[in-house]
């Protein structure tokens, strides 16, 4: 800094400091000196210049809630005064003044309360800062908030019903076997991927399915739908299993074609009585492989390992199972939800051999039993689980 | 969830002490007590307790439509009395608090011994002759002020709400720590309250009451307190040379000692 700047700074200084009644007097706030009952005692011309009134309207004989709205005082007495009493100094309350002339001025107040150097008699110092353009792009906040909120309950109503339509309402009753089904929903905003069904098809037998279709929201639903009928008529046509997820392959690839890479992962099965037990014949690509609680206690994996995506790759293969249920066996279908829900902080995740070792802790268990028993483990996962989870077991009846 | 839990309950002083439970008022908490409660407890059992929500806690089984009464805080106050298992209680209520207790006393009639009404109102809005001392205007402005109130609330609020019992300097760190509660909360308790009409209930009070006003009052003005007193019968009114509607912060000695004369426990 050269000389002469310097001096002419140092000049300044001590001018400024002289001049503090006028910073009090003329600052960029309003400023007011109160009793603790909040008569005011001294007041700035800022302020007075505000709200339109003079030194000697409020000095002595106006108390600092009276400059506020009716609202607003109520908001001061019954939350402001007894916080800045219990706690010595509040910050940073949107409030407003009732100016001579009846129109109201957005402010911000803050507030200490202090003694005085002399007497050290108590007193409450108060800030008041112009907010009206802060106000009005806070206001523009709140109703963007508002109008968000509102959005974000129709689309969770719209999502709760498209999910809906997305999962049979009841499973339906098959003679001689118990089922149950429980479907976890990743998110409240969206609709998930994971899909399951149990439907009739001509000659006493019944077909069913679980899966898993890639992403989320609309085009995930989209692509569930597809799938849901495209099994299901597949079905009707041919219900041999590969065959079912053959079909399903060449109509997603069609999508696929069009440039929209869709595909998914599924379990397709077909069951039927077979003497007393139950004949099930299955079909997976991609999927994780579904387990059988056996009536004695153990508990098998299906071997259905080297399946593939459907929809994903040229020619995929498809893996086929065949399995018989005799009373009390129960089959256990499920997504990767429940294989990859985090357990703790450090990323751990429930993984098939943790399911397999909850399973055989349950064994043997009815179709709503381990149902139930899983759905709790998973409702426990809280925020762990960030995919949806879908669950179908199908049961032979224990007792004839 | 046991009720000492959800309501925050606080039990201070001698255990054979005459039992005075807190009841604080809308825009506060139990903290409203702290300048009282020291005093009171040298002789009397004191409990203290939040309403769910109030003071930035987690409301535990709070509903718009439960709350939306002053009945829902009522039965509040009549839980915990059964809960803790008070008996001889004297309800000392602040501000809209009073007229819960008045509601407590007629839900739980063989518990409620007594009430101290501090501050109260049975009606907050003009009403024919009756003078409240605000129109439906006003409280509309009292809505609107504590939603522009909103926006700060919520940023600053998340991690208190999110609960961070490691981390409490977290809570201690917020500008306004103490008497918080989530707008939506504050918004139905504020409609509760100032849209309340109790006045029917006064003269159904079957117990001894004591009132305690102050001098000067923006929101129960003396008239108030009077017509408080004039429709609980054998009731007992008590001035308080005090200003503001907190007698129990502005003037603690003399809000303690009207309280203790009341149940027989002044030293």
């Amino acid at each position: 800094m050269d000389g002469q700047r310097g001096a002419e700074v140092a000049a300044a200084v001590l001018d400024e400091a002289a001049g503090s009644a006028e910073l009090y007097d003329a600052a960029p706030c309003g400023l007011l000196s109160t009793l603790p009952d909040g008569t005011i005692l001294r007041v700035n011309s800022t302020l007075l210049g505000w709200v339109g009134r003079t030194r000697d309207d409020l000095v002595g004989r106006g108390r600092f809630s009276d400059l506020l709205t009716v609202g607003g005082r109520i908001h001061y007495e019954t939350h402001i005064a007894p916080l800045l009493t219990m706690q010595g100094s509040v910050g940073g309350f949107a409030l407003e003044l009732r100016t001579a002339d009846g129109a109201r001025l957005p402010v911000l107040v803050s507030a200490v309360a202090s003694r005085t150097e002399g007497t050290g008699s108590a007193r409450v110092r108060i800030a008041v800062f112009e907010a009206r353009d802060r106000r009005s792009y806070e206001t523009e906040l709140l109703q963007a908030r508002r109008d968000a909120d509102g959005e974000r309950e129709r689309i969770q109503r719209l999502a709760t019903v498209l999910q809906r339509t997305l999962l049979p309402p009841r499973l339906p009753e098959v003679p001689g076997v118990v089922t149950a089904a429980y479907y976890h929903p990743a998110s409240v905003d969206e609709v998930g991927g994971d899909f399951y069904d149990l439907f009739r098809l001509p000659g006493g037998q019944w077909g069913f399915f679980l899966g898993d279709v890639c992403g989320k929201g609309a085009t995930a639903a989209a692509l569930t739908s597809l799938t849901r009928y495209t099994l299901r008529s597949a079905a009707a046509h041919d219900p041999d299993p590969v065959s079912v997820l053959t079909n399903l392959d060449a109509v997603l690839a069609q999508e696929h074609e069009q440039g929209n890479p869709k595909f998914c992962t599924v379990v397709y099965g077909v069951l039927r009585m077979a003497g007393d037990q139950l004949a099930v014949a299955l079909a997976a690509g991609g999927h994780p492989p579904p387990l059988v609680l056996r009536a004695e206690g153990a508990v098998d994996v299906v071997d259905l390992e080297g399946g593939q995506l459907v929809g994903a790759v040229p020619e995929p293969r498809f893996t086929r199972a065949e399995l018989r249920l005799a009373r009390g066996d129960t089959l256990l279908l499920y997504t990767d939800g429940l294989i990859e829900a985090r357990v703790d902080d450090r990323g751990t995740r429930h993984d098939e051999d943790d399911l397999l070792r909850f399973t055989r802790a349950l064994a043997p268990a009815a179709p709503g039993a381990i149902v139930a028993a899983i759905a709790a483990l998973i409702e426990g996962f809280g925020d762990g689980l960030d995919d949806d989870a879908a669950l179908l077991a199908i049961g032979r009846q224990a007792a004839p | 969830m046991d009720v000492a839990t959800k309501y925050r309950v606080t039990v201070r002083g001698p255990e054979d002490g005459p039992v005075l439970l807190l009841a604080h008022g809308f825009g506060c908490d139990q903290h409203m007590w702290r300048l009282v409660e020291p005093i009171l407890s040298r002789t009397c059992r004191v409990v203290l307790f939040d309403f769910p929500g109030a003071g930035g806690a987690q409301a535990f089984g709070w509903s718009e439509e439960r709350y939306s009464r002053l009945d829902g805080y009522a039965e509040d106050v009549a839980a915990i009395c059964r809960e803790l298992d008070l008996r001889d209680v004297v309800v000392v209520g602040h501000s809209v608090s009073a007229m819960i207790g008045v509601l407590a006393a007629e839900l739980e009639p063989d518990r409620v011994a007594g009430l101290v009404l501090v501050t109260p109102s049975p009606r907050y809005i003009d009403d024919g002759d009756y003078r409240g001392g605000f129109s439906r205007a006003d409280i509309d402005e009292l809505l609107e002020s504590l939603d522009s109130n909103y926006l700060g609330w919520s940023a600053a609020m998340a991690p208190v709400i999110m609960g961070n019992p490691d981390r409490p300097e977290l809570g201690r760190e917020l500008t306004n720590s103490f008497c918080r509660m989530d707008p939506r909360i504050a918004q139905v308790f504020a409609r509760a309250t100032f849209l309340s009409d109790s006045r029917a209930d006064l003269p159904g009070v079957a117990v001894p009451a004591l009132i305690l006003q102050c001098a000067q009052d923006a929101i129960a003005p003396p008239e108030v307190g009077a017509y408080v007193h004039e429709h609980i019968a054998g009731s007992r009114l008590v001035t308080l040379d005090a200003t503001g509607h907190c007698p129990q912060l502005s003037a603690p000695d003399q809000t303690a000692a009207a309280i203790l004369s009341f149940v027989g426990a002044q030293r």
